[in-house]
């Protein structure tokens, strides 16, 4: 099963350019995803980054192809391998959903069905994208839940989805979505709702992943703490655009943009114990009548009148981009 | 910021607990349904069951004391949490506030205790009265009990808006008309407006986003300075916890492993599972780590393993282990910890 046009092997998994969504709703139009562009290379981690309603989860829905009405994608590209996907019809896209791209969501039983046992959901997903017996198809299942550290996997598959713990569902999740080895996996909070001994666990089985496979993944978190220690790439969002992205740890040592800062500034560990926690004044703007300029002035330490023109999303320093007209270069090149 | 209320009650200076738990035990059991009861009545041996949210507790908070109460899902925390503020009795054992048996207490002075500690929970929206304008929401328990006089109403509630950060403005909405960061405010300004010494924040900050949190928490510090509060601050957010406590209380299935000063905890903690619950913490200084995860689920707390809880999952376990339930017991001045690793030292 191949796409119609397949990329030299050396490009990235993943390009998306300028993409745009958005909603068509009764009180206006909300610009949920507003020009954001990434690259996320082969085996790698790309962490996106926002607080509650900066998009970040409806860039993983356009990329996969899953918005809803009265949501459309309205510009920008979804390069795969080379391939837009926006080009693809909906059968083509179908073939590639779970198969080539998956994706996992915060709630596991958003992937599960709750009637239907383990085994007869994972070998239907099996059938439905390769060719082979109901006994290969469920050997390649219970391969799968071994693979993601389910004890006892025969067993288990003919358990059904609340017969589980949290932590347990979603392992059946990834291992559903590792059924078809696919290059490109959509990770949508899927540790926020666990325990931090759980959520350790997850994380090991994603690092495996991505060594064993080759598979590039787009890890959405609000927790700066997690991408820190799991992704190789970081874009962090604020109302529906990307302020800032580059190499994980160049950026979360001497973000450039305000809004990083501020963000970075708020996690409770930078801070000296008990002192007051550095925080960004005001709350995330309504994504329905954004000002033009700036989404951030208004909270902004750094804000002027120039703030009020669409700031250009540039890049500062090589590999790093930063869409802010006064970014903190000189402590970046100093660190 | 207007002037700071005197905390209602004179308290001894002497810093006794303001609240102590002893040996407190908190079990839920599901009643039987018919085909199980007539199934007993006939001599089948049924078993009901039974879990045990909170197995064997001591704990004492001072005044003007953070204690943070960490644990994972299901580990009796916020159980805990609800009996100490008085919502929920234990099964067994006592709770006392300063000094004084709350089921000893009847009438005026009953109400009067349970005042004293308020309840702030975490999800801002549940807890508050979706039909109530926010400045009821504020503004009824004083009234009723008698703080504050009809005439003084509206003073009042703009005092209490503006101590948690809110406009006094906003005060004629409704709780769907706020944003979360701000609903928590408004839970705040609710449980402060009858003059509380004590507060129970039950994972306060948990549903909030890194930058609303920090706002939160920030005021959380500020009231603690203000009008001398003391809390227990329950979350499963060691980050939290360790920028905001004096002292730690770990808790694992209905137990406390350990409880220390918080500099200790997070220095060198004692009991495994503390160690393996810090490891596994993801922190924004650590670039690239191996995540290795402490082997092993959570246990249910309906059918808990013998001995030390943690005994399945623990690197060190031993044949003692699986038996012998470990003892809270002091290992170093105000540290306290549950496992038997330390007896053998």
């Amino acid at each position: 099963m191949s796409l119609p046009a397949v990329a030299a092997p050396g490009g990235p998994t993943l390009e998306v350019r300028n993409l745009r969504t958005h909603f068509f709703t009764r009180a206006g139009v909300v610009k949920a995803v507003d020009d954001v562009s990434f690259t996320v290379e082969r085996g790698k981690v790309m962490g996106l980054v926002g607080e509650s309603g900066s998009g970040k989860t409806v860039t993983g829905f356009s990329i996969i192809g899953l918005v809803d009405p009265p949501g459309r994608i309205t510009g920008g590209q979804v390069l795969f391998q080379g391939t837009d996907l926006a080009s693809l019809s909906e059968a083509e896209m179908r073939n590639l959903r779970g198969n080539r791209i998956a994706m996992i969501f915060q709630d596991p039983m958003m992937t599960l069905n709750p009637v239907l046992r383990i085994d007869t959901q994972m070998i239907e997903t099996v059938q439905a994208h390769a060719r082979v017996s109901r006994e290969e198809a469920r050997q390649r299942a219970r391969d799968a839940l071994g693979q993601v550290g389910i004890p006892s996997p025969d067993e288990r598959l003919r358990a059904y989805p609340h017969q589980f713990s949290g932590g347990m569902r979603q392992r059946v999740a990834i291992a559903i979505a590792l059924l078809h080895k696919p290059e490109l996996i959509i990770a949508d909070e899927p540790t926020t709702a666990l325990d931090v001994t759980i959520q350790g666990q997850i994380l090991a089985e994603a690092q495996k992943l991505c060594a064993q496979f080759g598979t590039a993944l787009i890890w959405i978190t609000h927790d700066l703490s997690v991408v820190a220690g799991l992704a190789d790439d970081i874009a962090v969002m604020y109302a529906g655009k990307v302020v800032e992205s580059g190499e994980v740890g160049a950026v979360l040592d001497a973000p450039l943009h305000p809004y990083t800062a501020g963000l970075i500034g708020s996690v409770p560990s930078r801070n000296r114990r008990g002192a007051p926690l550095s925080q960004i004044p005001g709350m995330t703007p309504s994504l329905l009548n954004l000002p033009a300029g700036c989404a951030f002035r208004a909270r902004c330490p750094r804000a002027e009148s120039r703030c009020a023109e669409p700031p250009p999303f540039a890049e500062y320093l090589p590999g790093r981009h930063a869409r802010c007209i006064h970014p903190y270069i000189e402590e970046a090149v100093r660190a | 910021m207007s002037e700071v209320m005197d905390p209602p009650h004179a308290v001894a200076a002497t810093t006794p607990p303001i609240v102590e738990i002893r040996g407190v035990y908190k079990r839920f059991s599901r009643s039987l349904d018919f085909a199980a009861k007539l199934a007993r009545r006939l001599g089948v041996t049924v078993r009901e069951d039974v879990v045990h949210a909170v197995d064997g507790v001591d704990l004492s908070i001072r005044r003007g004391e953070v204690v943070g109460l960490v644990g994972e899902s299901g580990c009796g925390k916020s159980t805990l949490g609800r009996m100490v503020a008085g919502i929920m009795p234990p099964t067994e054992g006592s709770i006392l506030s300063h000094g004084r048996d709350l089921r000893s207490l009847s009438g005026v002075e009953a109400r009067r205790t349970k005042l004293r500690t308020q309840m702030i929970f975490q999800d801002p929206y549940a807890s508050l009265n979706p039909r109530l304008k926010v400045e009821d929401i504020v503004g009824e328990a004083p009234l009723v009990h008698g703080l504050v006089r009809r005439e003084d109403f509206a003073g009042y509630v703009d005092e209490q808006f503006r101590r948690a950060g809110l406009d006094p403005g906003l005060k004629k909405r409704y709780p769907h008309q706020f944003s979360g960061g701000q609903r928590q405010r408004i839970g705040i300004a609710r449980a402060l407006a009858v003059q509380p010494e004590f507060l129970v924040c039950d994972e306060a900050v948990a549903a909030l986003d890194v930058s609303i949190q920090a706002q939160i928490l920030n005021l959380f510090m500020k009231l603690r300075q203000e009008l001398d509060l003391t809390y227990l601050f329950i979350s499963h957010d060691l980050g939290v916890v360790e920028h905001l406590s004096d002292r730690v209380v770990i808790m694992y299935l209905g137990r406390v492993v350990e409880e220390a000063p918080a500099e200790d905890v997070f220095r060198s903690a004692n009991h495994p599972y503390t160690q393996a619950l810090l490891s596994e913490v993801p922190r924004i200084d650590t670039r690239k780590r191996a995540f290795a995860g402490v082997k092993g689920e959570i246990p249910s707390p309906l059918a808990p393993p013998s001995g030390c809880h943690f005994h399945p999952r623990c690197p060190h376990a031993m044949e003692r282990c699986r038996i012998e339930r470990p003892a809270l017991r002091e290992i170093a001045p105000g540290r306290r910890s549950a496992c038997h690793l330390n007896d053998a030292a």
